[in-house]
């Protein structure tokens, strides 16, 4: 109504007013929160695990706690009586995710090339949408299958029969029982087959159209693209997936544990049955004594630790391979 | 209430543990242990005077009971709770509704001495260092008493060694890798009537944390550090100069041998000795009886060879000798018994609870542990229930709850 008003409706309407100012300071100070929430769970979890792993530590002193490979469960609720060596269980879950590992990264990225280089329009989208339902698939289920079903009819004699062949060579010595390290890891790797895909997929199919051509342009066999321009484009983004797979496979716990044998032991052979860090834990957590608790907890820093270093080597892989980046979202 | 002078007198006439609960008319007789050593127990129960303690006798709903329980505890008793807490529920005291979380015997003894559970259930008795902490905690003692019993037994993969005989001794060697094929020597002078293959055993053991292991491995220290050998008790370890000895110590897990195989679970165990071929795994027998596993017959410490039935597991119990405290191992079983058993405490405190929770509490434990009704449901899951002369102890020691 007055000259004023109009004076201020020119304004520029983006501009904003008071009320939007402070919604803006309110939004930043949410987002702010957020942010700073991740930081103080994680500080939380760390911070009250290695607090109550303390006492074990100092029982066994943290070397020995790494190194020992011996671990004996104590029953008292003061003091502490057993033994306890982490090193089985160290051991165990870097086997178990390495085994995983070995199998689920090349079949990933075979998958992805096939996906997005290969296959028929209509065949990538029911794969793309077969290989997220494969992610959907709860732990315990994969456990369950593959002990009744695909440990006893597939795995296990594939695994007589590389242990029966190659059976000279220390590492495939048998006996062959029916949960080992050979067949946690194969299963794990179907278990983290889907998120290395998911992952190797988008990263394959982020190639430069112009980069393609350009290999076609030259005359290249499809291969020759593939080898020359895709791989070497996707290099960092595809160590990061595998990075991510991995830490899936360390934390991995349930499906783990009724496959790998849950033994307090450790073997260099592949087809003995030990344990993992995560699977120990889960087994034995329910009927522990107080001190042994303590040392439970142990292992879950150190599952922290083994976790984070594995992490930094990542970073560090990605980082020295860091060129022509599509790996940003790792 | 209308039920306490029944259930007094009937106590009282069954004359247990005077003291402790201030039940003033008491003492009349000195049976501090029950366990008579004979398996007679209806007789035994009945004898002191004229009350007939028909089981449900001692039961009598506490009438307008409203409100809920809660308890945590061991994984093995959690069928039989499922089932008692739905026709309880369902049938006895419509009001009361139930909520057991079977989070692990070690769960079940921590989360009840931290007191955020009406009830504690753990396969392991409560230590004297576990009732004083309760005491001081609380401000008044804590109650544990025996509720039901499962024994363990030794099942095969291969129904051809249904009933082979094994004893302590042999159980250790396998489970120590000293035996390792079941035409051993040491197996077939147990079993000289059968001819038996050259297999190899595969032992399969619990990989969790267990009171089934808890329970076995008890067994197998307590035969081997209480046998010299010289008494030729058949049960025992070291009937000869070279006997071994077990090295694995007990408790609810034990570092086992390298190639020893791990399950999770009764199922994980199960399906490990069904997979590897000689498998051989210690069970639940109410999980063995259900699956109709092939079983073992193993010698007591009377030489009997005894196969895993409820009846064998109740005349265990009969022939026990527990202690005013409750705090016992089923050990020594001799007679038609079986010899490795173990037992499910449930803890209560004697204070702290409101009336209502207490009366609650006595009257769903008293119902338990006393009822026709309870004793056969639990039977029809294959769990053993109390003997009777024990039962009446438990109703008395129940009644301490809010005392």
């Amino acid at each position: 109504m007055t000259v004023t008003d109009t004076d201020t409706d020119t304004t520029p309407s983006l501009r904003g007013r008071g009320i939007g100012r402070f919604a803006d300071r309110a939004f930043y100070l949410a987002l702010l929160g957020a942010g700073l929430s991740v930081l103080l769970v994680l500080a939380a979890i760390v911070f009250r695990t290695t607090y109550d792993a303390w006492p074990v530590f100092q029982y066994q002193g943290f070397w020995s706690f790494l190194t020992g490979t011996e671990w004996k469960a104590g029953f008292e609720r003061d003091s502490f009586s057993g033994i306890y060596g982490a090193w089985p269980f160290i051991y165990g879950t870097l086997v178990v995710a390495g085994i995983a590992l070995v199998f689920a990264l090349p079949l990933a990225i075979a998958v992805s090339l096939y996906i997005v280089h290969y296959a028929p329009q209509r065949l990538k989208k029911v794969l793309s949408y077969v290989v997220e339902v494969l992610a959907a698939v709860p732990s315990i289920i994969f456990g369950l299958w593959g002990l009744l079903w695909f440990v006893p009819t597939v795995l296990q004699p594939v695994s007589n029969w590389v242990s029966s062949t190659f059976g000279f060579i220390p590492i495939f010595a048998g006996p062959v029982p029916n949960v080992n390290y050979f067949h946690a890891g194969f299963v794990l790797a179907i278990m983290i087959l889907p998120i290395i895909t998911a992952l190797t997929r988008e990263i394959v199919a982020a190639t430069p159209m112009s980069e393609q051509e350009a290999a076609y342009g030259l005359g290249s066999t499809k291969w020759e693209m593939v080898r020359a321009v895709v791989l070497p484009r996707s290099v960092s983004g595809i160590v990061g997936a595998s990075m991510l797979g991995l830490g899936r496979a360390l934390g991995e716990t349930i499906a783990v544990l009724m496959l790998v044998g849950g033994s307090q032991r450790w073997g260099t052979r592949l087809f003995f049955g030990g344990d993992t860090m995560a699977a120990h834990i889960a087994a034995t957590f329910q009927d522990a004594a107080p001190e042994t608790i303590t040392g439970l907890l142990g292992i879950g820093v150190v599952l922290f630790l083994v976790t984070m270093i594995v992490n930094m080597i990542a970073r560090l892989i990605v980082w020295r391979f860091g060129f022509r980046a599509t790996g940003d979202a790792i | 209430m209308k039920r306490t002078p029944r259930v007094l007198a009937a106590l009282a006439a069954l004359s247990m543990i005077a003291a402790a609960c201030g039940n003033d008319d008491g003492g009349s007789t000195p049976a501090t242990t029950a366990a008579p050593a004979t398996t007679a127990a209806p007789a035994t129960s009945g004898a002191p005077t004229t009350t007939e303690p028909s089981t449900d006798e001692v039961y009598v709903p506490i009438e307008g009971l409203r409100g809920n329980l809660t308890g945590a505890g061991a994984t093995f008793p959690n069928p039989v709770l499922q089932d008692w807490q739905f026709v309880y529920s369902g049938d006895v005291q419509k009001g009361v509704s139930l909520n057991y979380q079977s989070i692990g015997s070690g769960g079940g003894i921590e989360q009840f001495l931290l007191q955020t559970v009406d009830f504690g259930i753990s396969e392991r008795y409560l230590r004297d260092g576990d009732l004083e902490k309760a005491a001081a905690d609380r401000g008044c003692p804590a109650i544990q008493v025996p509720f039901l019993f499962g024994s363990v037994t030794i099942v095969f993969g291969d129904a051809q060694f249904d009933d082979l005989i094994l004893n302590a001794e042999v159980i250790a060697d396998i489970y120590e890798r000293r035996i390792t094929k079941y035409n051993d020597p040491k197996i077939a002078a147990l079993n000289p009537d059968r001819s038996l293959p050259d297999v190899d055993i595969i032992p399969v053991r619990r990989s969790d944390g267990s009171g089934t292991t808890s329970v076995f491995t008890t067994w197998l220290e307590w035969a081997a550090t209480n046998g010299t050998g010289r008494d030729g008790n058949p049960s025992r370890f070291g009937t000869g100069d070279e006997a071994q000895n077990w090295t694995l110590g007990s408790g609810t897990e034990v570092q086992w041998p390298a190639d020893v195989i791990g399950g999770q679970g009764n199922e994980g165990v199960s399906v490990g000795v069904k997979q590897n071929r000689g498998g051989l795994g210690y069970v639940n027998q109410a999980y063995a009886l259900i699956e109709k596993l092939p079983q073992a017959r193993i010698i007591n410490s009377d030489g009997n060879a005894v196969r895993a039935t409820i009846e064998a597991t109740t005349e265990a119990l009969e022939v026990l000798t527990v202690p005013d405290t409750f705090q016992f191992d089923i050990l020594g079983v001799g007679g038609g018994g079986f010899p490795v058993t173990g037992a499910a405490w449930v803890f209560l405190y004697e204070c702290g609870y409101s009336e209502n929770t207490a009366n609650m509490l006595k009257d769903f434990w008293t119902w338990a542990t006393q009822t026709d009704e309870a004793i056969r449901l639990a039977s029809d899951l294959g769990y053993a229930p109390l003997g009777a002369g024990l039962r009446a102890r438990v109703a008395e020691a129940i009644q301490r709850v809010g005392s």
